[in-house]
């Protein structure tokens, strides 16, 4: 691996298609694992891969791809993997702004948090409050949130601060097994566990106010951010293709069995993308539900206030996008796995309101952390195929975690900072202590000093709710 | 030792070891309900019989996991052991476990993966290895 230029780090080997290129500080590379750089090196290796295998600032070790990992593939020559986008297809953020003031939410911050983990199920094996048959889940499938706008859970405003206006199209319902149709059915307005979590948080630091400005966001008001996926429905989906895939087209030949995949325009490359996009609608009406039960509440407390949604990222998806590639505009497969899209002004995927100044990026701090909203650039199109970072990374492993720190410590360092933490259980927060991720001001100076994304607003957490 | 847990960033991995593949299983389906109960002991008040027939034994290691994450996620049932019998590249087994709902602060196992997984034979003994995404 060599330093190419600053936060710009290379690895080029024999039987690499492409570069490797790892976007990181000084301080960030050292936190790189082994297995990390095997990973990029291995994405590297399939076929059809376009300008190098990416790793974002806040990546680490994952499976088949890294956790951070960005690949765009030529559509002729080149491979859709569901091990490039992860189990949790369109896992993902969205972000709502309000003009209440902190300190009068602080009076009812106990109630309303309380008030939010009963309304939103969240943890292992709870059901939804929605019972969904499965004609109304197929069209939710093909729908996304239009179906939500129909059912009267979500505004056409919110429709058009959604990415991909909260349905990507060519999705197909048919395409979806019923095995994870029959996990996905009774999940959906459900948290999950493991690092999903739901925020409330207040403006605490504007860097650019013009942008600031575009995105609704103000100094010491309060916004919620919503961070899951799409629960047991994506997951399955991508181990229903993973081995349909390697059935089909083996894997003898791959460096990880992981890695499974199939040629973009074979037929079970399509089947895959339109199953891929059902998952994606399916998360993106999971995140406008849990939006909607945090109106329910919010309008008891505050009843002139509105809820408005200033946009929801994917941050596990593929892409097809078009760049320029030495002077010719040409369509590319962009996998990013814990990388979030980071298009600038005047790209025609984001909404109009943004047209502008680029679209909203966020990057969630790990539990009790800052978390930042950063704007795409035009610049980032040539540097990372439009994309940045998801998040802090993970550093520590959760058993190390878990023999190196304890809750009560964790818990007394939250009231310290004057933050509530709302859960079922102590059990799972030692995994998710900030301590077990990388310092995510780090990861947000990488990619503001590269411009793959740049600083808007930081936003610093009051109440925090998980599984 | 029937399995032991190692280091991984974002996941968890885990080696399972059998005196033979029957045993093997059963001690991977033992690992497994450790991990999603966090070590709480998990009661036996239900019981389930699956049948799976793969293309080789990581395949199949890969569809026995996916089963049991499978019934958590859809019947609130939380796996405490299995009686695992394989025969060629077809696994029967008996699974026992609890109602889920029963305990608090499960851990999610979203999916068996094949990153890094084996399994072999060696000498007088099974071993197998793998990492599943939580």
């Amino acid at each position: 691996m060599i330093k190419k230029s600053e936060n710009i780090y290379e690895i080029k080997k024999k039987g690499m298609n492409v570069p490797g290129r790892i976007f990181a500080s000084d301080l960030l590379i050292k936190e790189v694992e082994e297995k990390t750089l095997e990973q990029i090196e291995n994405v590297a290796k399939l076929p059809g891969i376009v300008e190098a295998s990416f790793a974002m600032p806040d990546a680490h070790m994952g499976y088949g791809f890294c956790v951070g990992g960005v690949a765009a593939f030529d559509i002729k020559r080149g491979i859709i993997s569901p091990g490039g986008i992860g189990y949790d297809i369109n896992c993902g953020v969205r972000l709502i702004r309000t003009d209440i003031d902190k300190e009068d939410f602080l009076k009812k911050r106990k109630e309303i948090a309380k008030e939010i983990k009963n309304k939103i199920p969240s943890g292992v094996g709870k059901k939804g409050n929605y019972n969904l048959d499965l004609k109304e889940l197929d069209e939710i499938l093909e729908t996304g949130v239009n179906w939500a706008v129909k059912n009267g859970y979500a505004t056409k405003k919110d429709l058009e601060n959604c990415e991909d206006q909260g349905c990507i199209k060519g999705a197909d319902s048919t395409k979806v097994s019923q095995k994870a149709k029959g996990r996905g059915r009774n999940q959906i307005c459900t948290l999950g566990a493991g690092n999903h979590f739901l925020e409330i948080q207040f403006v605490d630091e504007i860097f650019d106010n013009v942008v600031a400005k575009v995105f609704g966001l103000k100094k010491d008001k309060i916004c919620v951010l919503i961070h899951s996926g799409s629960r047991g429905l994506g997951h399955q989906t991508a181990s229903d293709y993973i081995r349909a895939m390697e059935e089909k087209f083996g894997w003898k030949n791959l460096p990880d069995r992981e890695l499974a995949c199939a040629p973009i325009d074979s037929q079970l490359g399509k089947d895959y993308i339109s199953a891929m996009r059902s998952a994606a609608n399916f998360a993106f009406v999971n995140r406008q539900l849990m939006m909607f039960a945090f109106r329910e509440i919010f309008k008891k407390y505050f009843p002139k206030n509105k809820l408005e949604l200033v946009y929801d990222v994917a941050h596990n998806i593929a892409k097809f996008e078009k760049y320029n590639i030495e002077g010719k505009k040409i369509e590319l497969c962009v996998h990013r796995k814990g990388a979030t899209r980071s298009f600038g002004p005047g790209r025609k995927e984001i909404p109009k309101c943004y047209q502008k100044s680029g679209q909203p990026i966020f990057i969630p701090g790990s539990m009790g952390t800052s978390s930042f909203v950063l704007v795409g650039t035009k610049e980032s199109e040539k540097i990372s195929f439009s994309s940045t970072a998801h998040g802090a990374g993970r550093v520590l492993s959760r058993s190390r975690a878990k023999n190196s720190l304890s809750a009560e410590k964790i818990i007394k360092d939250l009231e310290k900072n004057n933050i509530y933490l709302q859960t079922d259980s102590f059990r799972g927060i030692v995994e998710e202590a900030p301590e077990a991720y990388k310092d995510v001001e780090e990861v947000v100076e990488v990619s503001h000093k590269l411009k793959l994304g740049k600083k808007v607003a930081r936003l610093k957490p009051l109440a925090v709710i998980k599984g | 030792m029937k399995y032991k847990f190692l280091e991984h960033t974002a996941d968890i991995k885990f080696r399972a070891f059998g005196r033979n593949l029957d045993i093997l299983f059963e001690n991977i389906a033992l690992a497994i309900s450790e991990i999603l109960s966090r070590g709480e002991k998990v009661e036996q008040s239900l019981k389930k019989e699956i049948n799976i027939k793969s293309e080789d034994y990581e395949s199949l290691l890969y569809d026995f996991i996916d089963e049991l994450v499978y019934f958590l996620d859809t019947e609130q049932f939380l796996v405490s052991k299995a009686k695992v019998k394989i025969k060629g590249n077809e696994l029967r087994a008996t699974l026992y476990g609890d109602d889920a709902l029963r305990y608090k602060g499960l851990e999610n196992i979203k999916a068996a993966t094949y990153s890094e997984m084996y399994i072999k034979n060696k000498d007088k003994f099974w071993e197998a290895q793998i990492v599943v995404d939580v």
